[in-house]
């Protein structure tokens, strides 16, 4: 019962703020500014889903008895390690791309790295 | 021979987890055992050299990896929450003034310098673009730049976060 209320929970911080990084993604003004809301929808939105998916594993595992769940569990949590990884590496390597040739951020208060002459 | 040895269990781990709830020796069937000591033997001998490149064996020591956990759970995890509220803040209300700043450090390894870039594009709000390869400055996308840094040529990695020192964590971890 407890169990379900927090995956409940999970689920709609996890919705929410995935939610809140469309609606970023559609609203900023540039490409970086847009890879901020994308970054958001992973760390919180997918996350908090997939701890949604661990903590139902574990409650059915302690109800039932059955290995099934807890490697449910543990395949869960590699999604969420592989998606933190390929996310930071990912979008520092798109921005950097971007940087490299030619795109400048639009609204910027300060560019240091175009100061820098690269 | 001890890189050898590291590749070895580091494989057999990831391994491990991969094929966990297979059969009924612990976790795992015994076909699957013997498969994942063969095949860790076959990576161990291919990939010592790329595993092991930089030549020392620090993250070998448990105290050392065993923190890890600890510091995504801890400092990184509030850094998050508290960067996905200021995010969706600004989405809501688009109150926003962009810009890319120049952050040093004063982490010297590589892994410490892969682990800052890393955390700070993983914290909504910035984004590690570029680096500076002789002074390992690092050439970072914030989403609101506070006022007045944008007139500093450099910044400290501390000045980043304002819950936890994550800088101070990542030298704890890896230097």
């Amino acid at each position: 019962m407890i169990a379900e209320w927090i995956i409940v929970a999970f689920l709609a911080i996890g919705v929410i703020f995935n939610a809140l990084g469309v609606i970023g993604l559609l609203r900023f003004p540039d490409l970086y500014t847009r890879m901020h809301a994308t970054t958001k929808a992973t760390t919180f939105g997918s996350v908090f889903t997939t701890l949604a998916v661990i903590v139902y594993a574990v409650s059915l595992y302690f109800s039932t008895i059955e290995p099934q769940f807890i490697v449910l569990g543990i395949h869960a949590l590699i999604a969420a390690l592989a998606l933190a990884f390929t996310n930071a590496v990912g979008s520092h390597a798109i921005a950097r791309a971007a940087h490299r040739s030619g795109i400048l951020p639009v609204p910027a208060v300060v560019d240091r790295l175009k100061e820098a002459g690269r | 021979m001890i890189a050898f040895f590291l590749t070895f269990f580091l494989s057999l781990f990831v391994y491990l987890i991969l094929t966990a709830g297979s059969g009924n020796v612990g976790l795992w069937s015994v076909s699957e055992l013997t498969a994942g000591v063969a095949l860790s033997l076959v990576t161990a001998a291919i990939a010592r050299k790329f595993l092991c490149r930089a030549g020392n064996y620090r993250m070998a020591n448990p105290l050392r990896f065993l923190l890890i956990p600890v510091y995504v759970i801890g400092p990184f995890f509030l850094e998050v929450i508290k960067a996905n509220l200021d995010v969706a803040y600004r989405v809501i209300t688009m109150r926003i003034r962009p810009g890319i700043i120049r952050v040093s450090s004063e982490l010297k390894t590589d892994l410490g310098i892969f682990m800052l870039a890393n955390s700070i594009t993983l914290t909504p709000g910035t984004i590690t673009v570029d680096i500076d390869e002789k002074t390992h400055d690092l050439f970072i996308h914030n989403i609101n730049v506070g006022t007045g840094d944008e007139q500093k040529l450099v910044l400290r990695d501390h000045e980043l976060f304002s819950i936890a020192d994550l800088p101070a964590w990542i030298r704890r971890i890896a230097e």
